[in-house]
């Protein structure tokens, strides 16, 4: 191989392996923390204990979520200096600041309140307890904001001049932080986040009601299935409403990037030449070499739709787009082409994932919402196991039942395909840019850093980040399957210790009961 | 003042704080490998940490994302010049990270033991690897005319960068015992003492020894033009050497409390003594000193700065009150029956 494509395509292999893995873990941090905090909140206003088991047992699965996600995201706040010192030289006064300000807003927000919550348990007034979640979950979407407005920076390049030296200098902070490309762009993984965060209550929590329905009824827990049924809907409701959102942001961001990056969108749908009005396409195997796809179905008019808002405007096609960009910045028109194969499969898995865990959450919410579920002759207490009903006087059939159980508990892997394939689409539809129309990833790159380390390196993240997946899964998959903890709810306010030698107040400052076990320990 | 030097400025408060906080964490990931005897005491140090490590780390992060900001030609020069130094750090900081939150949660011997020698060996080599990599910016690296560094991973290793090496991570463990004997209770207590009496010890000769190289090599004739003179880093010399004395004094009094603040006050000089004898430079070059990378020639333009000045100055009064305050409720000693079944 050819060594300088080499050291291009290892630094693009390890951003690729290092980001796409750090995503499985950032959007459950953004929603499961939110979805905690809300399960907390319900807890402390109406006191019912299904509640605070639930925000213990989605409590320990965030943090073990959020303990991977903080320690992959170390590594890429660095290795924007180690692979792509051109890059970080480039564009330092520009992309530098939201990563700052990511650091100083947000990580010491999340980072210091998570270690509050965790341990506050027994040390903190119930309700200031209850307000350290939620400033871990607002951190967490500072923190997405900061790094997104960044990244649609590099799609969108905008308040910025190239100085004397070479660099980019920024001209305008707010258009940085506020164009509409990062607007957008943050509204529709906010969106994807939750609905990752749908899915992962969904499953989990279906997948405890199906091993609690297996049981003979003696050994079913009351104390499970108050809680796991909560959360079910809890995650349908969140599956169904985060799902229209992100169908809604989606369409957005696709407008903007129909404008902006229009050859991003034309290789997502394979459109080789420009049409009007043009169609969707929903299944293309074409070549590349060729320029044309061999076989195609399509949905005419959607694309412009899609686009433009109307059903016959011209969507502009690969080669037109590559002509005017070679036209512009020189070259060859094919030095304009992205990934297509990979484009075009990665905006179909984004949306099809997206979609089906969306039409779940629906199919989920109706097939168990209360009339149904709880028709009254069939309703049986809280903690009771429930049955699939289809109407109020047939019960689903019992291998149509089981498989909805199998299929709830399997939701939990959708959106994150979908996540991980979206912001591959995003990535490379960008290509051969790293900013958009203003540096190209072959000139991004580290000068002094050898293949030698870059492999090196590579192959050393990619083998911890298997081992790290494999623990992790064993992790989750032990406290999923502990269940819905028993734990009683603390009964006593720390609040409620007055000053004295037991309390806060006590003279040391030390409290005299420093030796009653901590609520929480390591 | 300029906005640069004031930028030099915040990126050292930041280190410092970050040393300063993380310093007694890796002092204590590392105690867990020697002094606690059972698994009870073992928790014990962890929780000491246990609800400020993760915040303490932010400290990095900020320093990181300042000097992105701030100069991005340090940031770029220097992390892809020490890029295998570095890609050891990240390993060892991702396997620490997991290995607080993973440790508890299996039962299991071999799974906790696992995970403590993870805590242990990673906590060692990022307290020793921070020592050589600072040792390196400020003795110089091999730097060309392209503000690129050429030299390779062997350059990095050398008798001054070792013997920082060997600074930081006695001092780190200095700190963290000092920070455990504040924490703790009972026998544990007595035994994090003497281990810090011992680190104490060992950290006094290495530490001089470092300081009095850095200050003899950067400090007197060397000071590039611009500099402060070797007045302000002697000054931060006599001061670090000073509280570390005093703090293994008051370490064998028995005053925890002295002792820790003091053990800080060593950290806090010893580091802003390398970033004076660094300054006006931010990463000197050891080819020629013509094409060091300087506060000016490595920094954003005026504007970023400002920006940056402007959320710094809104910002840091927060984080740091909610921060002291994160001490202030975790405020109590911990000792084995505070650890449950």
């Amino acid at each position: 191989m050819n060594l300088a494509l080499a050291h291009e395509t290892i630094a693009r292999w390890q951003f690729g392996v290092t980001t796409v893995y750090h995503f499985l873990f950032v959007p459950l941090t953004i929603s499961l923390s939110g979805l905690t905090a809300g399960l907390q909140t319900a807890w402390i206003r109406t006191g019912r204990e299904k509640y605070f088991r639930a925000t213990k047992f989605w409590g320990k699965l965030f943090l073990i979520n959020l303990a991977m996600g903080v320690v992959t995201g170390i590594v890429q706040e660095f290795q924007f200096g180690m692979n792509w010192s051109r890059y970080s030289r480039f564009v330092g006064d520009v992309f530098g600041p939201p990563l700052a300000m990511e650091a100083l807003v947000a990580f010491f927000l999340e980072s210091t309140f998570i270690g509050l919550w965790i341990f506050g348990w027994d040390r903190l007034p119930r309700r200031l307890h209850c307000a350290c979640i939620w400033a871990v979950s607002v951190g967490t979407l500072f923190s997405g904001y900061f790094i997104l407005s960044a990244n649609s920076w590099m799609q969108h390049p905008v308040g910025y001049h190239v100085g004397a030296n070479g660099r980019a200098q920024l001209n305008d902070i707010w258009r940085v932080l506020f164009q509409n490309t990062a607007l957008v762009q943050a509204f529709h993984t906010f969106t994807a986040a939750y609905l990752s965060g749908g899915a992962f209550m969904v499953g989990i929590a279906g997948y405890l009601i199906m091993r609690q329905r297996r049981r003979p009824e003696a050994d079913r827990q009351p104390v499970q299935l108050g809680a796991a049924r909560t959360s079910l809907r809890l995650g349908l409701v969140t599956l169904a409403v985060s799902g229209i959102l992100v169908a809604i942001s989606g369409d957005t961001l696709g407008k903007v990037m129909f404008e902006q990056q229009p050859m991003k969108m034309a290789s997502a749908e394979a459109l080789w030449e420009t049409e009007a009005p043009a169609p969707f396409s929903v299944f293309a195997i074409g070549d590349v070499n060729k320029g044309h796809n061999t076989v195609e179905w399509q949905i005419p008019g959607l694309l412009s739709f899609l686009a433009h808002n109307n059903f016959h405007d011209a969507v502009p096609g690969i080669k037109d787009t590559a002509a005017k960009e070679a036209a512009r910045y020189g070259g060859q028109p094919k030095d304009y082409y992205p990934m297509i194969p990979t484009t075009y499969w990665g905006f179909r898995w984004m949306i099809g994932f997206g979609m089906f865990s969306f039409l779940l959450g629906l199919a989920g919410l109706w097939l168990t919402r209360r009339r149904f579920w709880l028709a009254p002759e069939h309703r049986r207490g809280d903690d009771q196991v429930p049955e699939l009903m289809l109407t109020r006087k047939t019960a689903l059939n019992a291998f149509l039942t089981r498989w909805s159980w199998r299929i709830a508990a399997s939701t939990l892997f959708f959106p994150l395909v979908g996540n991980s394939w979206g912001w591959i689409f995003t990535e490379m539809g960008r290509q051969p840019w790293v900013v958009f129309g203003v540096m190209r990833t072959a000139r991004a790159e580290s000068p002094n850093v050898t293949v030698g380390n870059q492999v090196f390196s590579l192959t050393v993240f990619t083998l911890l980040y298997a081992v790290l997946a494999v623990i992790e899964i064993g992790l989750l998959k032990k406290y999923a399957q502990a269940g819905i903890p028993e734990e009683e709810p603390p009964t006593r306010d720390p609040r409620l210790r007055g000053p004295g030698p037991d309390g806060p107040g006590g003279p040391d400052g030390s409290g005299g009961d420093s030796d009653r076990p901590m609520a929480f320990a390591y | 003042m300029h906005l640069t030097d004031f930028w030099f400025l915040v990126i050292a408060i930041l280190w410092i704080g970050y040393f300063f906080l993380e310093g007694f964490d890796f002092g204590v990931g590392i105690l867990v490998g020697v002094v606690a005897r059972d698994d009870r005491e073992r928790r014990v140090l962890i929780n000491t940490i246990g609800p400020v490590w993760d915040g303490n780390e932010v400290w990095l992060l900020t320093a990181g994302g300042a000097t992105f900001a701030a100069f991005p030609v340090w940031y770029a020069t220097l992390f892809s010049g020490f890029y295998l130094a570095l890609l050891v750090i990240l390993v060892c900081l991702i396997v620490r990270g997991v290995a607080f939150e993973f440790r508890g949660k299996r039962s299991g011997r071999r799974w906790q033991r696992n995970w403590e020698h993870a805590l242990f060996v990673t906590s060692l080599l990022v307290a020793f690897l921070w020592g050589v990599a600072f040792a390196n910016i400020v003795r110089g690296v091999k730097i060309d005319a392209d503000e690129v560094y050429v030299g390779g991973f062997w350059d990095l290793i050398n008798g001054y960068a070792l013997l920082g090496g060997f600074t930081t991570l006695f001092l780190f463990t200095f700190h963290g015992a000092a920070f455990a004997a504040l924490k703790t209770l009972g026998p544990i207590r007595a035994r994090v003492r003497r281990a810090a009496l011992l680190t104490g010890g060992v950290t006094a000769v290495l530490a001089s020894a470092f300081l009095i190289w850095t200050q003899v090599d950067q400090g007197l004739g060397a000071t590039p033009p611009g500099g402060l003179g070797g007045g302000w880093s002697l000054a931060a010399l006599i001061i670090a050497v000073v509280a570390l004395v005093s703090a293994l004094a008051f370490a064998r009094l028995q005053r925890d409390g002295w002792s820790f603040a003091l053990s800080g006050v060593t950290v806090v000089a010893a580091v802003a003594m390398l970033f004076l004898s660094l300054y006006p430079d931010v990463l000197p070059s050891s080819l020629d000193p013509s094409w060091s990378l300087t506060v000016s020639n490595a920094s954003s333009a005026n504007y970023t700065l400002t920006v940056m000045t402007i959320v710094a100055c809104v910002m840091t009064p927060v984080v740091l009150a909610y921060q002291a305050w994160t001490y202030w409720v975790f405020r109590r000693r911990i000792g084995v029956s505070a650890i449950p079944q």
